[in-house]
């Protein structure tokens, strides 16, 4: 071997030892991109201002009050001939009945419509949030256990993971990968909803979860599902599944 | 409807600083808004918000179109002898609201 045969080689173990580390550097980063380990999920809560957090704790104080206390008139009124305890039960929505996933919104209306014979209540309605926000209610505290059925999870995480709207963002991108850090002075978080329906003190009022979803696709300028969709409720579904066993905080306060 | 949420403590002892909390069900509509088809929304808003305790005024508040909906007003008075509070909020269209408690002061 002559001295630029020597030297060639010497260029070629570098080049691979360069290689190896950006595999390695990749590796990582893909690793760090991936799912939130179980461990380390927070609530929207503690993003929060202690400011906010205390408007949610304070029951006399909570701005959801109102609505609760209108769920609770519905309720007594309209259900309570059938239903008494709901403990719990909205711990477990989105489920899959009669081979169909839906949410607690849409239990709600089958409920009204063919048991009741009544006309289903519009989404984002007085009546629906508040009767969805006591029944939530009922279940505060209660670790989130909805099924595992293979199929709506896979369809919900593609959705969560698949880059849309013009910004070309996927919700992963944000709630996966860059939570903690801040997106116009407001902290992302991880996108667990553990308190819907909410009180949004940017809404001045209460919101579904599906009104959530909604708004995060038009700040990606993205065309949002419809409300009620398949893919809106397989998108929540995925995120409850998501935040399995953590506490259901309904109704919950967010900025 | 006018409907109110109002903590008050049942009792107290003389002197005792008391801490009232109070959240009105309204939609604080602030009248700088429009429709999708330009009309502007009327104002609608709390404007006035006032307690007496005893029949003594103790605390008073106004309110403009800046604040958000449901507003939460908390203050605190010194609880001077037994009585009622009572509570009033005014407002836009003829909107007005009460709440009264008694409160026994040893």
């Amino acid at each position: 071997m002559d001295r630029r045969q020597r030297l060639h080689g010497h260029a070629q173990r570098q080049h691979y030892r360069q290689l190896k580390v950006f595999a390695l550097l990749l590796v990582a980063v893909l690793a760090h991109a991936g799912e939130i380990p179980l461990a380390e999920r927070r609530s929207g809560y503690d993003f929060m201002s202690r400011e906010t957090r205390s408007m949610q704790d304070d029951e006399t104080t909570n701005p959801a009050l109102f609505s609760l206390m209108e769920g609770e008139t519905l309720f007594k009124t309209e259900c309570a001939s059938c239903h008494t305890d709901m403990k719990g039960v909205a711990a477990r929505y989105p489920a899959v009945k009669r081979g169909k996933l839906v949410n607690l919104e849409q239990q709600i209306n089958v409920c009204r419509t063919e048991r009741q014979k009544a006309p289903a209540f519009a989404y984002e309605s007085k009546e629906l949030l508040a009767l969805s926000a006591y029944v939530g209610r009922q279940s505060r505290g209660l670790p989130i256990s909805v099924s595992a059925d293979e199929k709506h999870l896979a369809a919900g995480r593609t959705l969560f993971e698949r880059r849309q709207g013009q910004l070309n963002l996927a919700c992963s991108q944000c709630h996966d990968d860059n939570w903690g850090k801040s997106l116009a002075g407001t902290p992302i978080p991880q996108a667990h909803p553990t308190g819907y329906p909410i009180y949004r003190l940017e809404w001045q009022g209460m919101g579904s979860l599906q009104r959530r979803l909604r708004n995060c696709m038009i700040g990606v300028r993205a065309e949002a599902y419809a409300y009620g969709s398949p893919e809106l409720v397989e998108l929540e579904y995925f995120l409850l599944w998501r935040a399995r066993g953590m506490k259901l905080e309904t109704p919950a306060v967010r900025p | 409807m006018a409907a109110v949420a109002v903590t008050i403590p049942k009792t107290a002892k003389r002197g005792e600083v008391i801490e009232i909390k109070t959240l009105a069900a309204h939609v604080m509509e602030n009248g700088f808004r429009r429709t999708q088809t330009g009309e502007l929304i009327p104002r609608d808003i709390i404007t006035q918000f006032v307690c007496t305790y005893n029949g003594v005024e103790v605390f008073r508040a106004e309110l403009y179109p800046a604040m958000a909906a449901n507003p939460l007003i908390a203050f605190t008075t010194v609880a001077t002898e037994s009585g009622t509070l009572e509570l009033k909020w005014t407002g836009d269209n003829g909107y007005t609201a009460t709440h009264s408690a008694s409160i026994t002061v040893s």
